[in-house]
């Protein structure tokens, strides 16, 4: 050690110094610890009689009282989670006669399995005996009135109703409505954050997921407080004063139960998604994710077997590819491709371009090929767009340039979030130089571009995405806010949320917007158009475009099984189309992983969901029933 | 203290002092015995979980000679200071207060790291110079000091501040410095309540005090929690109501029975004489720190033992003093007691810095 000012140092006179500090903090601390000692004196001793009268007369206790939670109901006002009553057995020990002999002849009377008994004796042995304790947690009706006309054999036991949530279309909403479940410690965390410790006392559930977490704080409600005066053993005796809790808000969401059925029977055993939305407001009709789960098992806790069964299958359910799904958009995104060309005045309505079926990078040997071996020969953008030509945007985005591109992109939503009110949502990725240097530590080439024009490489959108773009294409620039929620509801009043409509993309001529929309009508109604096979036949007008991806997974982390390599490879098909062409009202987004051509799989879709809707606009529509 | 040879060579060479370890474990079977009663099974598990962690961290901790802890003081006091700053900048906020950062793998307190770095930085300054600490080191030291109790104090955490700012001022107590300075700093303070109360402190912090001095002016609201915490301790009586038979504490009147106001269930179910016998194991654990500190064999090792132990009484006398009503609520635990995870680890990390003290002699005093 240095010595930076006495070189000798005194160590016994230190040692003196520091005995003398320490003795003089002793006597502090045994000062200090004599008041304590007087004060708790005090306490314990000369007031006792004063506080032991105050401890047995202190029988008001403050209970609380948990609100009950807000329904949802769908456009119709079809109930999609609601709130049933279940009822559990319970016992408090210190009130029976003869515990065991009890629960033996109850065992008998409601078939108690061994799990049960033994689950029930750990927990005797564990908890206080003025406690309750939960012996069978969902009593069926049948078991309820056995142990009801018996009841008075069994003294200290007593059945409770609890209100459980329940979705009765189980799967068919997951990924809408997400699920509530027990509170965990990260919840509480949160809850703590947000100040609201007092308002979920009592409570035990929360939204974990989609719609259910989203408007928690509208469907939760606030509790109320009981007053109640209590025995020395804490038994309630009567109420001095009840608050009652007010009652979480009912949600509507502009879901239409009849489409979200229909688009979950139509994906069928695909993985994918389907999105149906109002093109005017930005209403989602209907948003499918498959493969789905039943969020039931969450509500009643799912055993972690299960949770890992689900949370491991390739298939991979608890994903919701709607929101967070990533996609290489293909040719999807062709019309605004067009339309930034037609603005840059890179094209004209007239420009001409042959096609070979490839595409060489000027001063480079590196091709380029079409999806069309023998080539499309000399296409307009009209004929592009129809026929989904690749040579003629690989020459029209290598003119643009990605610095073009990009931020044309993202006026229409890709690598940003869509707004919807889902909080499980990806921005997934609109590439830029700036992104690539970050994240792969490489420049910008010219083939990354090309790429970018068919909508393949880099980037990858989700459809949720591709509905809002495909919104703005049919609203000619408008920024259209994609929303569930319709309308909240409560006892004294509807509130149904606007949302602003804006000019998010300008362009110097509306004869843009007219090419490109009408080569996407050509897509349906011409002959050569891709969907016309599809489309041709509509007794309405239909914009649409088709999208073959070639596949660059979901998550960058997936294991491949080596025997499902060559169906997982297989290309992503994809439509996006806007109807009546004259005045849009819906849009639709199909995604069907690994299922071929996006013309051949996923137009079909389109057509059946359209031909729905406008069934159901003509027609007074029967609202189903829950098939349980 | 007298042991026998052979006894102690086999914790001497495991690096643990068997008095100190005795005394913590007392006071852990006090801990679980009133967890138990408060919140079952479940709860004697999760701390039975937190303590073998936090016992573990202490013997490692043992094992690390003092002078490694001299070596790394100032880079590790230094690092801490940054990382709150970066708390301050970018941390993570919990409850309206930036106290974590996030590592991504796991979210993080530099203050409860500064609980402990705190009395080795400035113990490591002062004992550069000889002692008794002057007046111009002293200055010194307390800059070292302020600089951190601020950082804390803006998270915004009153209560750790305070434990930090303690345990670097009793660094600086028992470095000799003179009781003239120390009169001269306690009259300031004594000039700055006035100030405080009137020009500084807000309408609600006012009304903490006021309901200190009189909890029965608002017996169901703010007032409630400490009424009811002195009506489980008063009704205690001698010999207590016997274990699970609070009736304070299981008909849960009592707030944060687990936490804050675990003693209020301990002095309810095993009266005054357990309180008696409570205290006494913190006052001979307390004593044994300070023998300790006095038989350390260099003036850094001494003052830094001194003040882990200090300090420790600090926690002992606010958690006692607020729940019994001497003191207004600031949320500090009644240590090595109360059910909780970060704050256990830190204190027995202290006392492995004690016992690493203790058992690294470098040579043999004759006394």
């Amino acid at each position: 050690m240095k010595r930076k000012r006495n070189s000798i140092r005194n160590h016994s006179a230190e040692s003196a110094l520091f005995i003398r500090r320490s003795i003089v903090f002793f006597l502090g601390i045994l000062f200090a610890v004599g008041i304590l000692v007087t004060n708790l004196y005090y306490l314990q001793i000369n007031s006792f009689d004063t506080y032991k009268t105050r401890s047995n007369a202190n029988r008001i206790s403050v209970q609380t009282v948990p609100p009950n939670r807000g329904l949802i109901y769908d456009r119709n006002g079809v109930i999609l989670a609601e709130n049933r009553p279940v009822y559990s057995l319970q016992v408090i020990p210190n009130k029976t006669k003869h515990l065991e002999s009890d629960i033996e002849r109850l065992a008998s009377l409601l078939s108690l399995s061994e799990d049960e008994l033994s689950d029930f004796k750990s927990k005797n042995r564990y908890s206080r005996s003025f406690k309750a304790i939960t012996i069978r947690d969902q009593l069926t009706p049948e078991e309820v009135a056995k142990f009801t006309v018996n009841q008075h054999l069994y003294r200290g036991f007593s059945i409770q109703a609890n209100l459980k949530r329940f979705y009765p279309f189980g799967n068919a909403f997951t990924h809408v409505l997400g699920y509530i479940a027990k509170i965990n410690s990260r919840d509480l965390e949160k809850i703590e954050e947000r100040g609201e410790r007092a308002r979920y006392q009592g409570t035990h559930y929360i939204g974990k997921l989609g719609i259910e977490r989203y408007y928690e704080d509208i469907l939760h409600g606030q509790p109320g407080q009981r007053q109640v005066e209590v025995d020395s053993w804490g038994k309630v005796i009567r109420t001095l004063n009840f608050t009652a809790p007010t009652p979480g808000k009912d949600i509507k969401l502009n879901i239409d139960i009849n489409l979200q059925l229909k688009a979950q029977e139509l994906l069928g055993d695909n993985r994918g998604s389907i999105i149906l939305m109002d093109a005017r407001d930005g209403a989602i009709l209907s948003l499918v994710s498959a493969p789905s789960y039943n969020p039931n098992l969450f509500v009643t806790g799912i055993s972690s077997k299960k949770y890992k069964e689900l949370l491991e299958s390739k298939d991979r359910p608890l994903i919701n590819r709607a929101t967070q799904g990533r996609y290489p958009p293909a040719s999807t995104i062709k019309p605004q491709m067009a339309l930034l060309a037609l603005d840059e005045k890179v094209i004209t309505e007239e420009t001409k371009i042959f096609d070979p079926g490839w595409w060489v990078v000027p001063n480079s040997k590196r091709r380029f090929r079409d999806w069309k071996r023998w080539g499309h020969g000399l296409v307009d953008v009209f004929h592009a767009i129809e026929q989904s030509c690749d040579t003629f945007f690989y020459d029209t985005s290598y003119k643009l340039g990605i610095d073009r591109i990009e931020p044309f992109m993202r006026l229409f939503g890709f690598g940003e979030y869509s707004g919807l009110d889902i909080a499980e949502e990806t921005k997934a990725i609109m590439p830029s130089r700036d992104w690539k240097r970050t994240r792969f530590n490489q420049p910008w080439y010219d083939g990354d571009t090309i790429s970018i024009g068919i909508g393949q490489g880099y980037w990858t959108v989700t459809p949720i995405q591709l509905t809002k773009a495909t919104a703005m294409l049919a609203k000619r620039g408008q920024n259209i806010k994609p929303h569930i929620l319709n309308s909240i509801i409560s006892a004294e009043e509807t509130i149904t949320p606007e949302y602003e409509v804006t000019q998010a993309v300008k362009l110097h001529s509306d004869r843009y917007w007219d090419v490109a929309l009408e080569a996407m009508q050509g897509v349906t109604s011409k002959r050569r158009g891709t969907a016309y096979r599809s489309f041709g036949d509509a007794p309405y007008t239909v914009a649409g475009k088709s999208g073959t991806a070639q596949v660059i997974n979901i998550k960058e982390d997936e294991v491949y099984d080596a025997e499902k390599i060559s169906e997982r490879h297989r290309d992503n098909a994809m439509f996006i189309a806007f109807a009546p062409f004259e005045s849009p009202e819906i849009v639709v987004t199909v995604v069907l992983e690994n299922a071929g051509g996006g013309s051949s799989n996923a137009a079909p879709i389109a057509r059946a969901l359209f031909d729905e809707y406008f069934k159901e606009k003509t027609s007074e529509a029967s609202t189903p029933e829950p098939g349980l | 203290m007298v042991s026998t040879q052979a006894q102690k060579s086999i914790f001497y060479r495991l690096h643990i002092d068997p008095y100190l370890l005795l005394g913590l474990l007392a006071l852990m079977s006090i801990s679980l015995t009133v967890l138990y009663s408060v919140g079952g099974y479940e709860m004697l598990y999760r701390q039975v979980t937190r303590l073998a962690i936090a016992l573990t961290a202490m013997i490692f901790i043992a094992q690390i000679p003092p002078e490694w802890y001299q070596r790394w003081t100032p880079a590790i006091f230094l690092i801490c200071v940054l990382l709150l700053v970066a708390v301050l900048v970018m941390g993570h906020t919990g409850k309206g207060a930036q106290r974590w950062l996030d590592l991504g793998f796991t979210k993080f307190q530099p203050s409860e790291i500064m609980k402990l770095i705190m009395p080795l930085m400035v113990a490591y300054y002062v004992s550069q110079y000889t002692l008794p600490t002057r007046f111009k080191e002293g200055f010194i030291a307390l800059l070292l000091i302020v600089i951190p109790t601020l950082l804390i104090a803006k998270q915004p955490d009153l209560g750790t501040s305070i434990l930090v700012a303690s345990s670097g001022i009793f660094v600086l107590f028992l470095s000799g410095i003179s009781w003239l300075y120390i009169g001269l700093a306690l009259a300031a303070v004594l000039a700055f309540i006035p100030i405080l109360w009137y020009f500084l402190m807000l309408d609600y912090q006012r009304g903490r005090v006021l309901t200190l001095l009189n909890p029965e002016a608002d017996p169901l609201g703010a007032g409630y929690h400490i009424i009811q915490s002195k009506i489980a301790i008063g009704s205690g009586g001698l010999w207590g109501k016997g274990w699970m038979q609070g009736t304070q504490s299981q008909l849960e009147f009592l707030p944060e029975r687990h936490t804050d106001f675990i003693f209020s269930v301990f002095s309810e179910e095993f009266g005054f004489m357990g309180v008696l016998l409570l205290l006494s194991i913190y006052l001979l654990l307390i004593g044994r720190g300070l023998w300790i500190a006095n038989q350390a064999q260099d003036a850094f090792t001494k003052l830094i033992a001194g003040s882990i132990i200090l300090t420790f009484f600090v926690y002992v006398f606010v958690n006692i003093g607020m729940v019994s009503g001497l003191l207004p609520v600031v949320g500090v635990p009644l240590p090595i007691v109360s059910f909780g995870g970060t704050s256990i680890v830190t204190l027995l990390a202290g006392f492995g810095i004690l016992m690493s003290i203790h058992t690294h002699k470098r040579f043999n005093i004759k006394r």
